[in-house]
């Protein structure tokens, strides 16, 4: 999952994994960045590194359990060291900072650690579908480029083998595919293009399709005045309340309209299928929210199921 | 103003608004969460600065294109370029150029031209910028304190990036030292200052090992740069003393961004906390993206009435009225903590706006949340 800041890119990550549960599939969704939203949507509390349950499967239509985990550069490579027979110096080696260093020393190799250890659950079959919360925006595509500018880099030894497998990982549409958010507001619409179009001229990667979330739906009687709605449906106003009514549709139309503009923009900039999620009214995303987005994620895929991906 | 426009009713009291900010300090620096709209709300204080006949310039970071198109920065340029426009004083712009911004501060410490040379020909050195973590948010403080020592604005105003440990400016000058003047290094270096064979021993295990994961070439880049760095370390690290000063002062106010939903509004409390961890009071909160409740009435109560008018048109009008003011009390219950939490400092609101700023006039319209007139 990949997309700027702020466009919920986590919500719809919770959201996929959700439909995916719900679905029978196990899910483990990764987070890379610290201090993640998405044990909350599931209310649940904080993350770590061992892997814990936000959502226990079962009931009658025999849903998964949704687990989740953090990863870090520094754990990930106290446990790559300690598979590879280097543990007297591993701790040594994080918590003298001198990570830092060689990270410096090899721009990306915190990444390739990261995006090592996926691959590595991956293999492992930790679970039916691993939805990886990618850091945001331009990191993202760092983030996923590592692989290809280390193997410039490291000519030789165990980096050089495990960026040449998540590269192999990354190439390999069937294995994994990169899903953009966005939402359909202009910038964050450019960047979503931009970055479709970076990933797959330099990574290589297989997009899927993209989630345009937070679209503000449609609702009867928005273009009717308060005053001749009240009427046909035999009701009387309150004082204030045609105002209220009419100024709170006009609102909801610009954003509607404006919402138009930019989904038609990004469907004619981007070929790709387009999953929309409903915008919610709410601050804080929760389990009955989860379940909207979820049912509309799936009715979404079931649409697409028809059309070649 | 519509009612759209308006702050959502029974908000938070209207206080003071963000003047003092741009007319009696001279350092903002514009804080928060990724896609919250720092950038542009660093772009709206730096236009209110020479609108009240200040010589402004804005440090921005990684900008919408249109943005830096209408900032005239849509060459990369790492000097400020002025902008032509009908005000008193003066605007000028620049983005953050890392790389460049750290090769300006080795050439300042390095002793001889010599040496800087052979630090900004170093394939590692070349890494630092782009790599180590911190950096960038390290290189716009640096920046910040070279406009404000070394030139003659009145008002520098810096965006921080855009990454989800933005604070790490805070942390970096010290992790920036301790990375130059690490233990291992010095290890490293040992052979050649005669430190016990102990030493050597455990240098040279680590370098085995690093060799062994990433490489030999990699790591005599590492050596080579570290012994070329030999003795620029103390300027270094003064200079970063001098900056986190500076960034305490009380010409610096610090302008934190938010948008009123839980995460950002959970992230906002971070800063405060860290900010005053530092010894920092945030002087002012510009929440984005906040919904209007277009009246006083209760969420709940249009909520029923579009229960019992289900499927007719006044039921959708009710249902419409009923979701702006649910999400509209949902922020405003969010946002009262946080304003608790940076009080006294002034709170102004930033409605959603129906299109993106991308222009000087853009800019020009926000400024009436932000500033009495």
């Amino acid at each position: 999952m990949a997309g700027k800041g702020g466009v919920g890119k986590t919500t719809v990550s919770a959201a996929l994994a959700h439909a995916a549960a719900l679905s029978g599939l196990s899910i483990l969704v990764v987070e890379v960045e610290g201090r993640s939203g998405l044990p909350a949507m599931f209310g649940q509390g904080e993350l770590s590194y061992d892997e814990v349950v936000l959502s226990p499967g079962g009931g009658p239509a025999g849903a998964a359990d949704v687990r989740a985990r953090t990863l870090t550069a520094d754990a990930a490579l106290l446990e790559y060291l300690r598979d590879h027979g280097l543990s007297r110096l591993s701790r040594r080696l994080v918590s003298s900072g001198a990570l830092d260093v060689v990270a410096t020393a090899a721009p990306g190799i915190k990444d390739i650690l990261l995006l090592g250890k996926v691959k590595q659950l991956e293999r492992a079959g930790a679970a039916d579908l691993i939805v990886l919360d990618a850091p945001a925006a331009g990191h993202a595509i760092a983030f996923l480029q590592a692989a290809r500018s280390l193997l410039d880099t490291v000519s030789v030894g165990p980096i050089n083998a495990q960026a040449r497998d998540v590269l192999e990982l990354l190439e390999d549409h069937r294995r994994c595919q990169v899903v953009l958010v966005t939402i359909p507001e202009e910038t964050p619409v450019n960047e979503a293009v931009e970055t479709a179009f970076s990933l797959e001229d330099r990574v290589g990667v297989g997009l899927g399709p993209i989630v345009v979330n937070g679209v503000v739906g449609e609702l009867p009687g928005l273009d009717v005045d308060p005053g001749v709605a009240a009427e046909r449906a035999g009701v009387t106003l309150r004082p204030g309340e045609p105002e209220a009514l009419a100024a709170a549709a006009s609102f909801r139309r610009g954003r509607m309209a404006l919402q138009a503009e930019q989904i038609g923009r990004l469907e004619a900039q981007l070929p790709l299928p387009q999953l929309r999620l409903p915008f919610l009214f709410t601050t804080d995303i929760g389990p009955p929210d989860l379940d909207v987005l979820a049912q509309a994620l799936l009715a979404g895929i079931d649409a697409l199921a028809g059309l070649p991906l | 103003m519509s009612s759209a426009e308006t702050p959502p009713a029974g908000a938070l009291d209207e206080g003071d608004r963000l003047d003092d900010v741009v007319t009696q300090r001279s350092i903002v620096v514009c804080c928060g969460s990724g896609g919250v709209g720092k950038t542009t709300v660093a772009a709206v204080v730096a236009l209110e600065g020479a609108r009240r006949g200040r010589k402004t310039v804005v440090v921005t970071i990684d900008p919408a294109r249109r943005l830096a198109d209408a900032l005239g920065l849509a060459g990369l340029t790492d000097t400020p370029s002025p902008i032509e426009g009908d005000w008193p004083g003066e605007l000028w712009a620049t983005m953050l150029d890392t790389r460049s911004t750290f090769d300006a501060l080795v050439g300042k410490y390095a002793a001889t031209p010599e040496q800087a040379e052979r630090i900004l020909a170093n394939p590692f050195y070349r890494n630092i910028a782009g790599a180590l973590s911190g950096t960038q948010e390290y290189m716009a403080m640096e920046k910040l304190y070279e406009l404000h020592e070394e030139t003659d604005f009145d008002l520098v105003v810096v965006d921080t990036p855009p990454t989800r440990h933005a604070l790490d400016f805070l942390d970096a000058p010290r992790r920036l030292s301790r990375f130059l003047e690490h233990r291992l290094f010095r290890m490293l270096m040992a052979p050649g200052r005669g430190i016990v064979r102990a030493v050597n021993v455990a240098a040279q295990a680590f370098l085995r090992t690093v060799s062994k994961v990433v490489g030999g070439e990699v790591v005599d880049d590492a050596i080579a740069f570290f012994q070329a760095f030999e003795g620029m370390e103390e300027g270094f690290r003064q200079r970063a003393a001098r900056v986190n000063e500076l960034l305490a002062a009380p010409e610096t106010a610090f302008v934190l961004v938010a948008s009123p939903r839980r995460d950002t509004v959970a992230e906002a409390h971070f800063f405060v906390d860290r900010l005053g961890e530092a010894g920092i009071a945030v002087q002012g909160l510009v929440v984005n993206r906040v919904h209007p409740s277009f009246g006083a009435g209760l969420g709940e109560a249009a909520a029923e009435r579009a229960r019992t008018l289900d499927g007719t048109e006044l039921g959708g009008l009710y249902r419409n009225l009923a979701d702006y003011r649910t999400v509209s009390a949902r922020e405003l219950a969010h946002l009262g903590g946080l304003a608790d939490a940076v009080a006294p400092a002034p709170v102004v609101w930033v409605p959603f706006l129906s299109t993106d700023v991308h222009d000087i006039a853009g800019m020009g319209g926000l400024a009436p949340h932000l500033f009495s007139r």
